[in-house]
């Protein structure tokens, strides 16, 4: 090999958003280095300024079409602190995590089996027309029957909490619109036995897949990185909805613990860099280079103290003893963590079914207006953070944004870096196989690209091949 | 009891004095599509959604009189063709943003458009025009991104708050309405004015501050049915 070279895979498939990745080969043909760029941009923090306060959860959560209600919810919480209500009454409270027990739990059967089974059922090298969702329901039509019904299940929940499965309206500064009628909590009821046994199914099907294959898991992208999420105050159970922050190193020590999320900004940083429209954000005592850290599902499997529901909490314990209690890096575990979760929301979805508060009819609190209003919430990607400033006159003067995938930046670089230099180094020429083990490297990360740039448009993946001087000689592209 | 009959699509509407065509049809629970005209309001014929053909003539059915024998038509495939056109129009010329909008669900232009079979974005190149929300009283907020130009808030305004909170600037294609003062702040303009109420601004243009996405989806006005069919359940009843 006589002159460097640079691959450029363009778009990413079966991810949320677009991306492409550049891996730079030296003259020896080795991975120099790999990045994922993300190339569109959205501007949501820029044209909110202005809006009305009690817009924001419905604007800011077109950010995406997958997890709008994170994104819905953040506001609201963001809106509900510059209302000045610090407690919501009940009904809202639960009204609202039923509806994020719901979202968390559609996106990540979305993801696990629409996105990521193909991989793990024909493997990563199997024919790019064998790896989608309509292969695996041909070879396997009752896990392609359940994949859609769990995650209807799922939507069904947000259509009757949020009033739209997509997009809807009901959480509003200081609560909620709506309560849930008896007759819409108990045709939920007649399916939460089914959905319990399906999320179990789905549950060893991740956990086997990991656990026969532990070379692939334990050398795919797998290396130490610190995870942060917002765990329990109090006792440090996992919490999706509300709780404090905590951040563990790579040896699950303690970087910091419980503290209050409003004073993010004293941990932590957001770095720019020339090629990417997305941030980087690292934890400000570490330093940008030793202070990154991922954020997601195996990263809160990590981080909390345990599940406050028992299959998800057995499960977890498992998980957590494969690596002899240390916290798990090897990121295709992920899946494994994702399917907890969702043994998790169904367990806490049943909870809440039975929960009467949920017919109740006080459904929006009042409080002294503040100024500034900053919210966390575990979105299924992982931590979400909206931060705004409101004036007297109700109008946004200011927001933030920091969203999972963006937490999880130099962690996908990295990831890529890794598997590009596995399979690309030394080698000539480019094949779909090599593409695909980059992009599992990405999509095991579940990010949503649309929502990290907040920007607008459809996810297409390109890998280019540049040689020294930075002159393109291979390319490959591939249509969203 | 009525003073004479006349015919709207050959149906028979009784009529008094004075009355006109949607006057006349309204109480006979005939609906006639209107954006601009409102119960209480006087009559404006300005934003022609309500034209009709009366006697071979395209007229406002909210301003032309009632007459003897008048044989009226409304709900023709020509004439929904061209209230579809003036409604989309409307949507070329401001910025109405429907999924994010508090007034969706209760709004009468997005409700017209349903009721017209608008069910694409209109032909027309958007305008996007830039104007900036005046959020400066307490609590109301303009968002004339969302105006019509219908001018039942003007109307209301002078004829029954007997204030003059708004009116129209301008001239032209650049004709809109706005405070009638440097802000809303510097105007008489209160919650409780009519001009304010929720059934007088047809949009979201005048907004009641924090009330906004209280009502849920699925019980919003136009959530329950199409736009109209209030007056024409009382011929159905």
């Amino acid at each position: 090999m006589a002159e460097p070279r640079l691959i450029e895979i363009s778009p990413l498939t079966r991810v949320e958003g677009h991306g492409k990745v550049t891996v730079h080969l030296d003259k020896e043909g080795m991975v120099d280095e790999a990045r994922l760029h993300i190339v569109e941009f959205r501007g949501f923090e820029r044209f909110i300024r202005g809006r009305l306060m009690w817009e924001v959860p419905v604007i800011v959560q077109r950010l995406c079409g997958i997890c709008p209600v994170s994104h819905h919810l953040a506001a609201a919480k963001a809106m509900d602190m510059i209302a000045g209500v610090d407690e919501l009454p009940p009904t809202a409270e639960k009204m609202r995590r039923l509806m994020h027990y719901g979202q968390v739990m559609q996106s990540h059967v979305l993801h696990f089996f629409h996105l990521a089974e193909p991989d793990l059922l024909f493997g990563f090298d199997a024919p790019a027309e064998k790896r989608n969702i309509f292969e695996v329901i041909r070879e396997k039509p009752e896990l392609g029957r359940r994949a859609i019904l769990m995650r209807k299940f799922g939507q069904d929940i947000i259509e009757a909490t949020a009033g739209k499965k997509i997009h809807g309206t009901a959480a509003i500064p200081g609560g909620v619109n709506r309560n849930l009628p008896i007759a819409t909590r108990d045709q939920f009821l007649k399916d939460i036995e089914q959905m319990e046994a399906w999320a179990l199914e789905s549950l060893a099907l991740a956990r086997d897949y990991t656990l026969s294959h532990p070379d692939l898991v334990l050398g795919f992208a797998a290396f130490p990185s610190h995870y942060m999420s917002l765990v329990r105050e109090g006792d440090g159970a996992l919490d999706l909805y509300h709780g404090n922050l905590r951040a563990i190193d790579i040896w699950g020590g303690t970087i910091f613990d419980q503290l209050d999320y409003t004073k993010y900004h004293e941990v932590l940083v957001e770095d720019v860099r020339s090629w990417s429209y997305m941030k980087f954000p690292y934890i400000k005592e570490l330093g940008p280079e030793k202070g990154w850290y991922r954020v997601g599902p195996l990263a809160r499997m990590d981080t909390v103290d345990f599940i406050d529901t028992p299959l998800a909490n057995a499960a977890r314990d498992e998980l957590i003893a494969t690596n002899s209690g240390g916290a798990t890096h090897a990121i295709l575990a992920n899946h494994w963590a994702r399917m907890i979760e969702v043994v998790h929301c169904v367990e806490k979805i049943r909870e809440l079914l039975h929960d009467p508060d949920l017919q109740g009819t006080d459904l929006q609190a009042k409080g002294d207006r503040r100024e500034e209003g900053i919210a966390m919430i575990e979105a299924p990607r992982g931590n979400l953070i909206h931060h705004y400033k409101v004036d007297e006159k109700d109008q946004v003067t200011y927001c933030n944004l920091i969203v999972s995938t963006t937490h999880n930046n130099e962690g996908m670089n990295r990831a890529v870096t890794d598997v590009a230099d596995k399979v690309i180094s030394g080698r000539q020429t480019i094949t779909e196989g090599m593409l695909n083990h980059i992009e599992v490297a990405i999509r095991a990360h579940d990010p949503c690209l649309s929502c990290a740039t907040h920007a607008l448009g459809q996810m297409p993946l390109q890998v280019e091949l540049f040689d020294a001087d930075g002159a393109m000689i291979d390319s490959r592209t591939r249509d969203a | 009891m009525s003073d004479f009959t006349f015919t709207i699509d050959e149906i028979e509407i009784p009529a008094k004095e004075g009355q006109t065509i949607m006057e006349a049809a309204d109480a006979a629970g005939v609906y006639i599509p209107r954006l601009c005209d409102h119960e209480g309001l006087r009559h404006q014929g300005g934003c022609r959604v309500c034209t009709v053909k009366a006697a071979g003539r395209s007229v406002s059915a909210c301003t032309q009189p009632a007459e003897p024998g008048l044989a009226v038509e409304n709900e023709t495939p020509h004439i929904n063709k061209l209230r579809r056109d003036l409604v989309e129009m409307l949507f070329h010329e401001g910025n109405h943003l429907c999924p994010i909008c508090e007034a969706s669900g209760n709004c009468e232009l997005q409700a017209m458009a349903y009721r017209l079979d608008m069910t694409e974005p209109t032909r027309f190149p958007y305008l996007e025009p830039c104007r900036p929300v005046d959020a400066s009283h307490p609590d109301i907020a303009l968002d004339t991104n969302r105006c019509i130009s219908c001018g039942r808030c003007i109307r209301a305004s002078q004829d029954v708050d007997q204030k003059g909170v708004f009116g129209y600037v301008g001239r032209g294609i650049h004709r809109h309405v706005a405070a009638n003062g440097p802000d809303l702040a510097h105007t008489d303009a209160e919650i409780t004015d009519f001009a304010i109420s929720d059934e007088v601004c047809p949009v979201g243009c005048i907004i009641r501050k924090r009330v906004g996405f209280v009502t849920p989806i699925g019980e919003r006005e136009f959530d329950k049915g199409l736009i109209g069919r209030k007056i024409s359940e009382k011929r159905n009843a």
